[in-house]
């Protein structure tokens, strides 16, 4: 079953084409990783699906509908976004910041209501921020601002979430533990396309790998085979001798 | 301090500041005076000059304080303020033009919509130079760009002006004040501004939003080009009908809300209402205090007490958030 299809989109911003023809499906559930050189196209890609920005030809599907022909409200609350440049104008508390992501399920001039409220505290959980929600959001590490941004995104309760590098400027832990996170939502059911650029991340968490470069697609698969050696000599201009997806940092297992 | 709890207590004190702003003074009367309906000299003071006077100072007040705070939430900048950016300036320009043309005789609203249609330009102008997420430079940038281009209309009407008196006119309006108020400002600017404040209120949420940055607020379903035209309409509304009756009052519009903005939690959308009465209990204040200080013959203006207020207090919000930005 497919959730959010690409179908032939052409892109262009600026002067040239940015995508010219590409199209691309993604499964109703499943953490989809986004991977490629700066300027590849990934922020890019991860706008056109939250539908911020238009195809020039082409469409986005979502759910079996155009997004363009979505309400914003609906929109909204069926695909949760996260920006790479994660900041806020005001230093709002750290609770008050992730009940934003409800907004799209409140009515009109009203507060929220238990289920928004359910919906707060199970992000801040997930997110392992619980202790942080009285806390403003100026006066926190950039670790723990990733974590609540991340907590907003995960509020709205959507079954599409896109995340553009939210693990940029995190420790390793710190990103381990965001894609514990993405990984639990994509197995309860969601489906997470995230940009990154820790290769071996998601070469290890990822059930499926998208390389893009110029634009392009360039490999499109399980892990293993889309970070193929070739891939990563030709694209990165890496190796992995040892291979991406056994090796490698995990979380340490607390000794109680 | 819940929102509400703030809006309660700051509507208690607009009140009180109303009735002392009412009581205090030279050749008023007492409160029965209010109600009653003899030709007395100081019930007329207190009927048709003071109520009047105040209920027009609560009025500008409330549409520049929420409309600082609007413009505050939309530009994610604490030094967006009507007159900062030129809306005020802008705004002032259509109304001196309506006067210099005579325009305002011809029809009773003519001068507030003259003041409004120039507030209105004058924001979208802001728009179109500052642009979208623009940083804190480019605003002010682009406000110094609109506020010299409005004075310097507004300097050639003055320098094309057909005699001193004109001219005396147009100056001494563009100083700011309220010591020409009556019922008939009182009814034209009404309408007005609380259709400003009507369209500026429900932008709460957007401006929450808005917080995360443009991409977040779209994300999460807000509009952002129905956003932008509330806010340019809301504006244009309550600064220009204000400037149109009182002329250019700066600075509430960037005082108020920051001194608010801690009490409601930084939260953008929830500053707009108790901005309005905050801006209103600072113009009764101002004017109370203008009106007192002004020796016979030497009036002192509002503008120029607000500017001398807040100037000073702008120039350390400068300081203060270039130290703060990154």
């Amino acid at each position: 079953m497919t959730r959010l299809l690409l179908d032939a989109v052409h892109y262009q911003p600026g002067p040239r084409p940015f995508f010219a023809d590409i199209s691309l499906s993604f499964d109703r559930s499943g953490l989809v990783a986004l991977v490629g050189p700066n300027g590849a196209g990934k922020s890019s890609l991860l706008r056109l699906l939250a539908g911020l920005a238009e195809p020039a030809r082409g469409r986005v599907i979502h759910d079996g509908r155009p997004l363009s022909g979505l309400a914003d409200r609906d929109r909204a609350r069926a695909i949760a976004y996260l920006p790479p440049d994660g900041r806020t104008a005001w230093p709002i508390e750290v609770r008050r910041l992730v009940a934003l992501g409800r907004i799209p399920h409140l009515k009109p001039l009203r507060s929220l209501t238990p289920a928004d409220a359910d919906a707060v505290d199970a992000a801040l959980e997930k997110t392992a921020t619980t202790h942080l929600a009285g806390r403003q959001f100026d006066t926190l590490s950039s670790g723990e601002q990733a974590r609540v941004l991340l907590a907003r995104t995960l509020s709205v309760g959507a079954d599409t979430i896109l995340l553009d590098e939210p693990t940029a400027a995190l420790d390793v832990r710190h990103q381990l533990s965001v894609l514990e996170i993405l990984a639990e939502e994509a197995a309860r059911g969601a489906l997470v396309i995230v940009s990154l650029h820790a290769l071996e991340l998601a070469a290890r968490r990822a059930d499926r790998v998208i390389v893009l470069a110029d634009g392009q697609v360039r490999a499109d698969g399980a892990p293993a085979r889309a970070l193929s050696p070739d891939i990563l000599a030709d694209i990165f201009g890496v190796q992995a001798p040892d291979g991406l997806v056994s090796g490698g940092l995990r979380l340490a297992v607390p000794t109680s | 301090m819940t929102p509400l709890r703030l809006t309660v207590l700051l509507a208690a004190l607009l009140a009180l500041v109303a009735v002392i702003a009412l009581f205090a003074g030279s050749g008023g009367a007492g409160p029965a005076a209010l109600f009653s309906a003899d030709e007395e000299l100081g019930g007329l003071v207190l009927r048709e000059l003071r109520l009047p006077r105040v209920l027009l100072g609560i009025l500008v007040g409330a549409g520049l304080g929420a409309s600082g705070a609007a413009l505050q939430g939309f530009f994610r900048n604490p030094l967006a303020d009507p007159g900062v950016v030129g809306v005020s300036a802008s705004a002032g320009l259509g109304a001196v033009i309506c006067l210099y043309f005579g325009l305002s005789s011809l029809f009773v609203l003519a001068l507030p919509l003259a003041g409004v249609v120039g507030a209105a330009l004058g924001v979208i102008a802001l728009f179109a130079i500052a642009g979208r997420g623009a940083s804190a430079t480019t605003l002010i940038l682009a406000g110094v760009a609109v506020n010299a281009m409005a004075g310097a209309c507004t300097a050639l009407l003055m320098n094309l002006a057909p005699n001193p008196w004109a001219l005396a006119e147009i100056a001494y309006w563009l100083m700011g004040s309220l010591s020409d108020a009556s019922w008939t400002e009182v009814g034209f600017a009404t309408p007005v501004i609380l259709a400003g404040l009507v369209v500026l209120m429900p932008l709460a949420r957007g401006l929450d939003a808005l917080g995360l940055g443009e991409d977040t607020a779209r994300s999460l379903g807000i509009g952002l080009g129905r956003l932008r035209l509330a806010v340019v309409l809301g504006t244009a509304l309550a600064v220009g009908g204000g400037v149109a009756v009182a002329g250019a009052i700066g600075f509430v519009g960037l005082v108020v809300p920051h001194i608010l903005r801690p009490l409601v939690a930084w939260r953008a959308g929830a500053l707009i209402l108790p901005s309005a009465l905050g801006g209103a209990v600072l113009i009764v204040l101002a004017d109370l205090a203008t009106r007192l200080l002004s020796g016979p013959g030497i009036p002192l203006y509002l503008g120029v007490l607000t500017a001398l207020i807040g100037a000073p207090f702008f120039l350390w919000l400068v300081r203060h958030t270039q130290r703060r930005a990154p």
